[in-house]
């Protein structure tokens, strides 16, 4: 169950990480993150079965479906910022919000009516370590490598962020856009990068999850896409290791109340944790609350 | 008998590890129209945020007392019934409605003065039409006054820069205040502008029975209608007094470091 | 951007485009069959649409940057002389709007405002005409009145049409939260659920009937939207929006698992239909006595609706929504706002709800997904927040076309997205913008001649 937690919450904390981001970034809770995760999925499922069609298999079919999908889900990032939200930037809160929802339902049914809306079975592309199998028990392949992945990912994400001249950007602009563009950094670009990181983190996630569970449709990206919410909002939206943190959380409370409790209300838990925290502690756990100015 | 419409004693704002206001101490006499000045971030506005209830003070108590009543203690109290008490505010940066008209604006701030509800609202009895024509006469009225009532149907967004500053403290009078607040409402004024609401101000308080206190960086409007003046820096009060003596504070002009000096060239 | 630049930009989004949707949209996996379906139309598809559609873009686009102000003054007329016709009192008669021109205001200007982008100035200038639009209304009233009597009126027909009636009120009643008061509420299937949920029960346990559960069930709806209210008070938009999608799915949840109380995905069935005076009526005569009731239902609606905007209790909403720190400090206490406006908003939802249930005879919690939250946000908002005509016309529109369009009812919800999405970004007012009460003054004093 703690390993189960820790799968869970990895997966989340590689998803939570791009709504948390976006939102230090433009204020904005990007409700179509959930979607750019499940277009990951299937563009590495699209992939893998040509690939495999074709004869190929084993880790290079991984890493060409891993590799495609990330692109292809920071183009959709990229792109649908630039449609959806970058003409409301200096709208009121509730249009970039709207314009997110609907972005959301978009996408969700063009895959659906451009693929299927049934269950697809995803083929496990992680790789069998045999090195594992004392552990048998205890862990698996796939959760030593998820877990793994979303490790290296954190660390990689911490680097930028603090070293290189991108991530200053990303920082500075999230604490400041108008003295950021006075400073000459090119707000535009930084916040496309923005989305670009998460939707490449999403697909990372995307494919590890769908690969340890075994099938998607298209519908799996609003359940994770809320949870992932929930885990960034219960770290404290806007800050990085707070969405990690709330991403561990929550995957452990989830596996211990379906363990104990029941496992019908597996998603009711999310909810309810996502209502109390922001009724409680708005400002998360590792937030700073911010004091209007008036 | 001059019991003080405004008694703060020694208010202190604590942001974290940030002491915005030091036991600050003022009072606002009837009839009065007192200032508050200092330089930028001296806290003016927090103190403001503080006494109408937008912030709860770290310590020290606000105390109001509408003439004919007793004294009570607003410390703590929230916005909306400090402005029912009787001292309402207008804003820094203006904070209008922007997408209700002026008229409606204004009747917004007899909404602390009326009573009718929702069950009201939907029966239009004759209690709530009487009520609402009273509301509408009372902020036609107020309009008037302020010279706004051609453009009692424009949308406030639309309105010039000065006639928004106008409407907002139209729109604060609505309440029905013994008290009025203006968060420096000569800024962005020409000198005409200026004068026009000094005379605004003067008549308000002398027609309508409202004091006002004023936080304002105009020197002119500042040394010309104040019967008092408190100076803030850096969230402590280091002068009170007419604006004679606070003209020759050697503190006061210290803390402005030289503007006094040049104020006196302007008038001579 | 002069035309070749146009043309190149356009070039390079269609191919960005056809990239982006290639492995979605031009391939098809079957894992059964083991066999990969290319579609390769698709792609040409993409590339000409998105080159088109990229040139009307830009075009909207840049007149949005320059509607600015102008875009403002728009429909102030419409809505105000509709106003005074949904009510249909005889008293004093629209003439403000038009005849209301103190130097240079409301009425000169706009009756010829160019529309923004993907408005209908049509349809305002319309409404502004007193000689134009009562007879439309008449016309309207005479349809709606004949319609299920007309020889082309199925049951089925009719049943559309009360379902369509059925958002009205929906969207009506969230208007109310998201329209004036400007809380995002994304949870308001909720309460919806909450009013079905109480007829089925009450009927199964209590055997209670249709008329006294409509009370009943929006009492409860009520209660449910005022204990959503307290937690939210102190949370600003997008938590708010959040924690009443949390909500809404909560309830949904409960209400899918807790098979003792609710009978879990199965439902409840059996629910009667409305009875009149106890009479027996087939099924075709249920349609038609219930496609009145909504009718009536709605009709009240509106009355209140429209009632509520334009009282203290309405303006204190709009003054919350448009400043809520402000509207404070001029006395209004939010709370008190924010909990009314809850509980009258899913007042309304829960009379729906009761009228649903019985109007289908079975509630299962398949009903009440976030989609169908969406769906009646899209009608606020694709109507017009804070203007009844508008969600009238929203729902209609969102509701009935694609059942009309039977070929494109598969895309309703890509489209429901998609017109989420362009109308935010073109036309965040809607397609009618609501807007204020206009006052009359007479010279000589200050005396109100406002039409109500």
């Amino acid at each position: 169950m703690f390993l189960g937690g820790l799968t869970r919450g990895s997966i989340y904390a590689l998803i939570a990480l791009g709504y948390t981001m976006v939102y230090g970034i433009i204020e904005l809770i990007n409700f179509a993150h959930g979607e750019i995760y499940m277009i990951g999925a299937f563009t590495a499922l699209i992939v893998s079965s040509v690939l495999a069609f074709a004869g190929m298999s084993g880790l290079s079919v991984l890493f060409l479906a891993a590799s495609v999908a990330i692109i292809y889900s920071a183009a959709y990032g990229f792109t649908v910022e630039k449609i959806a939200y970058k003409p409301l930037r200096q709208a009121p809160r509730l249009s970039p919000l709207i314009s997110a929802i609907g972005m959301s339902i978009f996408l969700q049914n063009y895959v659906m009516l451009a693929q299927t809306s049934d269950f697809l079975p995803f083929p496990n592309l992680l790789p069998e370590l045999t090195f594992l199998e004392r552990y048998g028990l205890k862990i698996g392949s796939s959760e030593f490598i998820i877990l793994l992945t979303t490790a290296v990912s954190m660390v990689l994400l911490m680097l930028l962020i603090k070293f290189t001249k991108m991530g200053k950007a990303m920082r500075a602009t999230a604490q400041d856009r108008n003295m950021a563009m006075l400073v000459g950094v090119d707000v535009n670009r930084t916040i496309s990068y923005t989305f670009i990181i998460g939707s490449v983190l999403a697909a990372v996630g995307g494919v590890l999850i769908a690969s340890h569970i075994g099938r998607i449709n298209f519908y799996i990206g609003f359940i994770a896409g809320i949870k992932a919410f929930t885990a960034a909002v219960l770290g404290g939206i806007g800050s990085i290791p707070g969405a990690v943190l709330g991403a561990f959380i929550l995957g452990w409370t989830e596996s211990f109340a379906t363990g104990y409790v029941s496992s019908d209300y597996e998603d009711v838990f999310a909810f309810v944790l996502l209502v109390l925290i922001l009724i409680v502690r708005p400002s998360g756990l590792l937030g700073r609350s911010t004091v209007q100015k008036v | 008998m001059m019991e003080p419409l405004l008694d703060v004693k020694e208010l202190t704002m604590d942001f974290g590890g940030l002491r915005a206001l030091d036991k600050v101490s003022l009072q606002v006499l009837p009839g009065e129209i007192v200032a508050l000045i200092g330089p930028n971030g001296a806290g003016k506005t927090t103190f403001f945020n503080c006494i109408t209830g937008i912030y709860k003070p770290t310590g020290g108590d606000v105390f109001v007392t509408p003439p004919g009543k007793k004294q009570r203690r607003i410390s703590g109290m929230k916005t909306h019934r400090v402005t029912a008490q009787g001292m309402a505010r207008t804003f820094q940066n203006i904070r209008l409605f922007p997408e209700m008209t002026v008229l409606e604006n204004v009747m917004i701030g007899r909404h602390c003065r009326s009573r009718v509800g929702v069950l009201g609202a939907i029966l239009r009895d004759g209690t709530t039409r009487r009520e609402e024509k009273d509301i509408v006469d009372t902020s036609y009225a107020i309009l008037e006054k302020m010279g706004l009532a051609e453009e009692v149907n424009e949308l406030a967004k639309n309105l010039p820069y000065g006639d928004q500053r106008r409407l907002e403290i139209a729109r604060a009078m609505a309440t029905g205040p013994f008290l009025l607040l203006l968060d420096e409402p000569a800024a962005g004024m020409n000198p005409r502008e200026t004068d026009a609401l000094e005379e605004l101000i003067r008549r308000i308080c002398k027609e309508d029975n409202i004091a006002v206190l004023m936080i304002e960086h105009d020197m002119r409007i500042v040394m010309s209608i104040s019967s008092r003046i408190y100076v803030l820096d850096y969230g402590r009060m280091i002068a009170a007094g007419t604006s004679v003596e606070i003209m020759e504070n050697p503190v006061v002009i210290k803390a402005y470091l030289g503007e006094e000096e040049i104020e006196d060239d302007k008038c001579s | 951007m002069n035309a070749f630049a146009q043309i190149r930009q356009s070039l390079i989004i269609a191919l960005w485009f056809m990239f982006l949707t290639f492995p979605i949209l031009a391939v098809r996996v079957n894992t059964i069959e083991k066999v990969v379906e290319w579609r390769w139309p698709n792609m040409i598809y993409v590339g000409i649409g998105s080159f088109l559609i990229s040139f009307v873009w830009r075009y909207f686009l840049e007149r949005k940057a320059q509607g600015g102000k102008q875009g403002t003054h728009t429909a102030l007329l419409g809505e105000a002389t509709v106003q005074a016709m949904t009510v249909a009192t005889p008293s004093v008669q629209a003439t403000t709007a038009t005849e209301v021109t103190p130097a240079g205001q409301a009425g000169a200007q706009t009756a010829k405002a160019p529309a923004t982008a993907t408005g209908k100035p049509f349809m305002q200038r319309i409404m502004a005409e007193p000689r134009l639009y009562r007879p439309v209304l008449m016309v309207l009233s005479l349809f709606g009145l004949a319609f299920p009597f007309l020889p082309f009126a199925s049951t089925y027909q009719i049943n559309i049409v009360t379902n369509a009636l059925l958002y009205i009120m929906l969207g009506l009643g969230l208007n109310i939260v998201v329209g004036l008061a400007g809380l995002l509420h994304l949870g308001y299937v909720a309460f919806y659920a909450v009013g079905a949920y109480s007829y089925a029960l009450l009927y199964y346990h209590f055997g209670i009937g249709f008329w006294v559960a409509l009370p009943i069930g929006a009492l409860f709806a009520a209660i449910f939207g005022i204990i959503l209210g307290f937690p939210v008070l102190r949370l600003r938009g997008d938590y708010l929006a959040i924690v009443t999608l949390g909500f809404a799915e909560i309830t949904r949840l409960v209400l899918e698992n807790w098979n003792g109380f609710s009978f879990g995905p199965s439902g409840i069935a059996g629910i009667p239909r409305p009875g009149l005076f106890g009479m027996e009526m087939d099924l075709h005569q249920v349609t038609i006595y219930i496609y009145f009731l909504m009718i009536a239902l709605c009709l009240f609606t509106i009355f209140v609706v429209n009632r509520l905007q334009n009282s203290r209790i309405g303006r204190a909403w709009v003054a919350l929504r448009e400043d809520e720190v402000a509207c404070e400090a001029m006395g209004v206490d939010p709370t008190m706002a924010k909990l009314t406006a809850f509980a009258l908003g899913s007042t309304w939802a829960g009379l729906a709800g009761v009228v649903f249930a019985a109007k289908t005879t079975f509630v299962n919690p398949a009903s009440f997904t976030f989609l169908e939250s969406a769906m009646i946000l899209s009608i606020v908002v694709l109507g017009g927040m804070g203007s009844i005509v508008g969600v009238i016309i929203g729902a209609f529109i969102l509701i009935l076309l694609p059942e009309y369009l039977r070929a494109f009812s598969e895309y309703r919800m890509l489209l429901f997205g998609l017109i989420m999405v362009v109308m935010m970004i073109f036309r965040p007012q809607g397609i009618i913008v609501g807007i204020r009460q206009i006052y009359e003054f007479k010279k000589a004093s200050a005396k109100e001649g406002n039409r109500q």
